[in-house]
């Protein structure tokens, strides 16, 4: 009987730190969810691929710079079939002009009269521009392109370098436009 | 009402009811006949086989609208349910409206995952068949595009109830509840918004207050009984109850916990109501009250005074509908229409009342109260706060006149 149960003991020690370790390592590696252990950590590359969204102040951004003099050539390439040749042709949304009509009967919404952040520009250029090859432009190309769409709408100069740094810094006309949601907007009546 | 017309409906009555009798004489005289044709009279083909997949009947034709005359890019592609021609709350998933903004992608759940990172202890990364290992939820809720009504903002008079209102739908919608998720990953104190982001071409994009988020939203995987149909987002979308259909995101591939807004395009310069005074609006979630007769409704046709059913749907994205009521004086006078039960919060209501028009000019309409107090306004009230440059959340009132000869035509006029 002692000897049965000095060999249990010679056994189960080991059986015992390599449970340890696979209770403390397992969900370390795997990261499942604590209640219902599905799911796993996305790895490094698999979250720079995905996270594309720039944040108003810049967060988000990637390394690479442009100027309107740099952007005027992807822009006549990529942009202005549909938005014309100066951003105020269309067929597409207008994107220069119509500064000092958003209160009056014919307000124009453009980048320069209605966009409130520089970065909305640029996040939505790379996501989703241009419309039929979304994902194709280089950052490069897209900080270029929305240094001309700035310049054509006076925000920029020519030749101002638009990167990480200096894009979340531009002023847009329109910053300060936006209002909270106070509805409701019509009277309230409770019933009695 | 006319008295002759009810003379002439029993005239024709009697003249069916003989002819009724003459034919059945004739099937007995024909059994009686030895060698005849057969006892159970003329021979009968046999009904179609069992099949894998249901279609409706070749006489049914309710379809979506989908704007003919002018070929509109992807990013406006938008179609309409024909609301009158829906009964009860449910819309078939084949007749849910429309809208996307770089066409509809096509995703294999094999190979779909959702990420959730950010602000959070553990980002994950989840499968298809992972989110349905959860603890799952089935809710009936309305979904609709802020953009819906936009037509009666100014309206033309022209159109009929499914081009002016048919960017709504409901549907019974299954998932797992998107709180479930965000307890597994740990949302930091810091994180007050969501980025909710498709995986469509254009990767359309949402920012969420984290309270909606814990709330009642839903990462849905299921909608009427099967999976989501892949204009509805296949294989993963989200449900926002009450909440307008943008912000629903389709084909969901990340979301991303964040301490402010994304202030993404669609946030800022799109989905955004413009006011006189030359500000806007940002964040208006909430679709309102609203409610809308959709039998009869435009382009219908009454046969003669007599006995008909007023229905259509009301519904709120801020709780359950209390009560719907009806004028048939252009908004003299109302009274209380029935509510199909049970009513369920953030879904469409299906009312009904039961009417006897006398044969004059009529101008119906319904207004929809919600069980906040809140009841639906005419659009002149909405204008008068917002002005005409707005078009989105318009949950105002439809009226539609009849007519003496029984055509019915949109009743809206700017």
């Amino acid at each position: 009987m002692g000897t049965g149960r000095s060999l249990r003991w010679r056994i189960s020690i080991p059986a015992v730190i390599v449970m340890c370790a696979a209770v403390l390592s397992v969900p370390r590696l795997r990261a499942q969810s604590p209640s219902f252990g599905v799911g796993r950590a996305p790895t490094a590359d698999e979250l720079k691929a995905i996270d594309i969204e720039v944040l108003p102040d810049g967060r988000g951004l990637p390394p690479g710079s442009g100027t309107a003099r740099t952007g005027k050539d992807v822009y006549t390439s990529r942009c202005a079939t549909c938005h014309g040749p100066t951003g105020k042709e269309g067929p597409q949304d207008v994107l220069v002009g119509g500064k000092g009509t958003l209160n009056t009967s014919k307000p124009l919404k453009t980048v320069g009269s209605y966009w409130p952040y520089a970065a909305t520009l640029w996040d939505y250029i790379r996501r989703a521009m241009p419309f039929d090859h979304p994902g194709t432009m280089s950052s490069d190309d897209v900080y270029s392109t929305t240094a001309y769409l700035l310049f054509l709408n006076g925000i920029v100069g020519e030749d101002d370098v638009l990167d990480r740094t200096t894009l979340p810094r531009v002023q847009m006309p329109n910053r300060n436009g936006f209002v909270e949601d106070p509805r409701p907007d019509v009277p309230v009546k409770r019933r009695e | 009402m006319k008295p002759d017309q009810f003379d002439d409906r029993s005239r024709s009555r009697r003249w069916f009811l003989r002819l009724g009798a003459a034919w059945s004489a004739a099937l007995v005289a024909c059994r009686r006949q030895p060698g005849g044709k057969s006892a159970a009279g003329e021979p009968r083909a046999l009904g179609a086989p069992i099949r894998e997949y249901g279609s409706r009947s070749k006489f049914e034709s309710a379809k979506r609208f989908v704007q003919q005359e002018r070929q509109a890019p992807l990013e406006e592609a938008a179609s309409q349910t024909p609301l009158h021609e829906t009964c009860g709350i449910i819309t078939p998933s084949s007749l849910h409206f429309e809208r996307h903004h770089s066409g509809v992608p096509d995703l294999d759940p094999a190979t779909h995952t959702l990420t959730i990172h950010g602000l959070v202890e553990r980002p994950l990364v989840f499968t298809v068949d992972e989110l349905k290992r959860l603890p799952s939820a089935s809710r009936i809720y309305f979904l609709e595009c802020s953009g819906n009504s936009r037509s009666e903002w100014r309206s033309s008079g022209t159109t009929d109830v499914q081009r002016a209102h048919g960017l709504t739908s409901c549907s019974e919608w299954t998932g797992v509840r998107l709180s479930t998720l965000l307890h597994e990953c740990g949302v930091k104190p810091e994180g007050s918004w969501i980025l909710a982001e498709g995986a469509d071409p254009g990767r359309h994009d949402r920012s969420i207050p984290i309270a909606k988020a814990m709330d009642d939203a839903m990462v849905a995987y299921g909608q009427n009984g099967e999976a989501l149909r892949p204009e509805q987002g296949y294989p993963l979308r989200l449900i926002l109850p009450g909440w307008e259909g943008n912000a629903n995101v389709k084909w969901l591939r990340r979301i991303e916990v964040l301490d402010q807004p994304a202030m993404s395009r669609e946030e800022t310069s799109k989905y955004t109501d413009l006011m006189s005074d030359g500000t806007a609006r940002q964040f208006t979630f909430y679709m309102e009250a609203k409610s809308v007769i959709t039998r009869p409704s435009a382009g219908d046709k009454l046969h003669g005074p007599g006995v008909y059913e007023l229905t259509g749907l009301a519904w709120s994205g801020r709780g359950a509908i209390e009560r719907v009521e009806i004028t048939t004086d252009g908004g003299r006078t109302w009274q209380a229409a029935e509510l199909q039960t049970p009513v369920l919060p953030k879904a469409h209501t299906r009312f009904r009342w039961s009417w006897k028009w006398d044969g004059r000019d009529a101008i119906i309409a319904s207004r929809a109260t919600d069980d906040t107090g809140y009841t639906q306004p005419n659009v002149a009230d909405l204008i008068a706060v917002r002005g005409l440059q707005s078009g989105y959340h318009n949950n105002g009132i439809q009226f539609w006149n009849i007519a003496s000869d029984g055509t019915v035509t949109n009743g809206n006029r700017a």
